[in-house]
């Protein structure tokens, strides 16, 4: 049971990431930065509202873990050279554990 | 990635694919996360481990002609499967919970050796593909 809202969560997040990703990468990965900050900001909320159990299971773990991802942020910091990936990293990391924080006091 | 622009929403089939995919990844992540579960305070191992792991597969991806000349792999496999593995979210979350409980030295620990180890992996993993196969993935939104 849990594992199919895990499932059912990810199954709308993930296909939520492709098209960000689809619609804003150019260039520079906006979209994934993007979900990657929304995601941690969501992620933060939820905690703090004290969703548990299987809510946990279909929006935290489910959801906002299939809508974010470090493989794909990884990878493009990485094949973007020194000047743009730091830049993806800067943006990325320090901004989503910020929204994630904010998400958290603002639950 | 979309270097061209390309306005409107990906083509259905590859959508699904992906929420397939997403779904897949997202349960072998929980399972993982249940079978070692993250004790309060101390450095989150599973969710480094499934970053690492998730970041260097995807990085894989491009070293096989099979799978990066299929049109469906790599949306399947690396946006699907291996996004929803891997969680930026759930990285974020555990940091801001150490740092709010004082473990300050783990939270940066885990913040910064998570990077440092996905970008090591990939860098090893790019070491057995060139860049135009790299761009091949790429174009076929592999990476997303």
């Amino acid at each position: 049971m849990t594992a199919l809202l895990v499932a059912l969560g990810a199954a709308v997040g993930a296909p939520l990431r492709y098209v960000a990703g689809h619609l804003f990468d150019v260039r520079f990965p906006w979209g994934t930065v993007l979900v990657n900050v929304l995601g941690s900001f969501l992620l933060g909320l939820f905690t703090a509202l004290g969703v548990n159990g299987d809510g946990t299971a279909l929006l935290g773990v489910g959801f906002c873990g299939g809508f974010t991802t470090y493989s794909a942020f990884a990878v493009q910091s990485f094949d973007h050279g020194r000047r743009r990936g730091l830049a993806n990293v800067m943006l990325t990391i320090p901004v989503a554990l910020g929204a994630c924080a904010l998400g958290f006091a603002l639950g | 990635m979309n270097r061209d622009g390309r306005r409107g929403l990906p083509p259905l089939d590859l959508v699904l694919l992906v929420a397939l995919g997403g779904a897949v990844g997202a349960v072998v992540r929980w399972s993982l996360e249940e079978a070692f579960p993250l004790t309060s305070g101390s450095f989150p191992w599973t969710t480094f481990a499934v970053n690492v792991s998730g970041s260097l597969l995807l990085a894989l991806i491009p070293a096989s002609p099979w799978l990066r000349h299929h049109r469906l792999m790599p949306p399947l496999l690396g946006t699907g499967v291996l996004g929803g593995y891997t969680t930026l979210s759930t990285y974020s979350e555990e940091t801001r919970s150490l740092l709010a409980s004082g473990h300050v030295a783990v939270a940066l620990a885990y913040l910064l050796g998570t990077l440092a180890a996905c970008l090591v992996v990939v860098a090893l993993a790019d070491l057995l593909t060139t860049r135009d196969s790299r761009a091949e993935v790429e174009a076929e939104e592999g990476d997303l």
